[in-house]
């Protein structure tokens, strides 16, 4: 069972990018389809799962600001949530539109990036 | 009669919701996902893989979070079945979504095949999407309409994905992060745009706070249970102010 411990270097490239990246993602989308097919979309049960979903979107939104990755993680913290603030805020005014929310932040970001980093 | 009449029209009207779901892609939120794509690009170029690899990586998994951690894996030598546990973790988000999507996209008639084909091009963008816009669609138009939408930005950001892989190894660093942060912020709007009920309100609340928490305290299985406590909490929580406002 050596294959298990080997890298990405010493496989078939293909290969490993489909079982080690697209299976392990897709069983999640194919077990979803067979538990909810038959269900309500008013049950209680689905409320719940739909509460579930948002919360840990919502937990993947807080981390990518929060604990970034690659360029954004040389931008000052307080610059990354004060962004994310500002475009909120911006978005409670303008709703439903989000570009000028979005652009609000993202101006925050460059500009502290340019004089911070 | 009426029968053969109404089933001989409805090839046409499966094509033009595909088309109408597919005009979408010309949108804001599509237009991020797919400035969100070119950073990957670049990631995947300095992971030392080939274009046809990195394309094959964003539309095998269609799911950022995952090839973003295969592409780490590669990068950093991760043996195989640590990548492999590390991409299950990631996308167990995956569950939920398709269990809260599949309910509001399937009609009668619906074939099994159809809704497979629709989960595997689901992710945060499309789901946002759907949230959004399939209530106002009647039952039947929902899927053509979601995959059309689904189907075409997956095909425009793999092909984005593959151009940027070429031509953007090297972003200066306010562009790199400009686009990086883009996801965050449109997928917290959008989230909110699309929220009907209490519990999802409380649900963005308790998510972005108990995110960061569990991060710090158990990073690989981290999103899992701020889920399902952030998800719990605010589903009591609607539970018990509704029950207060009956009695």
């Amino acid at each position: 069972m050596n294959w298990l411990n080997l890298p990405f270097s010493e496989w078939s490239p293909y290969l490993f990018i489909l079982l080690a990246g697209g299976i392990p993602t897709q069983i999640w989308r194919t077990l979803g389809v067979f538990l909810s097919r038959s269900m309500d979309e008013n049950s209680e049960v689905l409320k719940w799962v739909k509460a579930v979903a948002t919360a840990l979107v919502a937990g993947l939104i807080a981390n990518l600001v929060i604990f970034p990755s690659g360029g954004l993680a040389v931008v000052p913290l307080w610059a990354r949530v004060g962004a994310l603030m500002i475009s909120y805020v911006v978005f409670l005014k303008t709703r439903p539109r989000l570009l000028l929310a979005i652009l609000a932040g993202e101006a925050l970001l460059i500009g502290a990036t340019l004089l911070y980093s | 009669m009426g029968k053969a009449a109404s089933s001989s029209k409805q090839p046409r009207a499966t094509l033009s919701w595909f088309l109408k779901g597919a005009s979408n892609v010309v949108s804001l939120p599509a237009l991020i996902l797919i400035m969100s794509f070119i950073g990957f690009g670049a990631l995947t170029a300095e992971a030392g893989l080939t274009v046809w690899q990195a394309m094959f990586l964003g539309i095998t998994t269609w799911a950022l979070p995952s090839a973003v951690l295969v592409a780490g894996a590669i990068i950093n030598d991760v043996p195989f079945y640590a990548t492999v546990f590390a991409v299950v973790l990631a996308s167990v988000r995956l569950l939920p979504m398709t269990m809260a999507l599949v309910p509001m996209l399937k009609s009668d008639k619906t074939k099994l095949s159809s809704l497979l084909l629709s989960a595997y091009f689901m992710a945060v963008t499309s789901w946002v999407f759907a949230m959004n816009r399939l209530p106002e669609i009647e039952r039947e138009n929902r899927v053509p309409f979601f995959l059309g939408f689904a189907l075409t930005l997956a095909m425009v950001v793999v092909i984005t994905l593959g151009i940027a892989h070429s031509l953007v190894p090297n972003l200066p660093v306010p562009i790199a992060a400009a686009l990086i942060f883009l996801t965050p912020v449109y997928f917290l709007l959008s989230m909110t745009a699309a929220a009907r009920i209490t519990s999802e309100y409380w649900a963005i609340g308790f998510g972005l706070v108990l995110g960061p928490i569990f991060h710090l305290i158990t990073p690989d299985t981290d999103l899992l249970w701020c889920g399902l406590l952030g998800g719990t909490m605010s589903y009591g929580l609607s539970r018990l102010v509704e029950s207060r406002k009956g009695a």
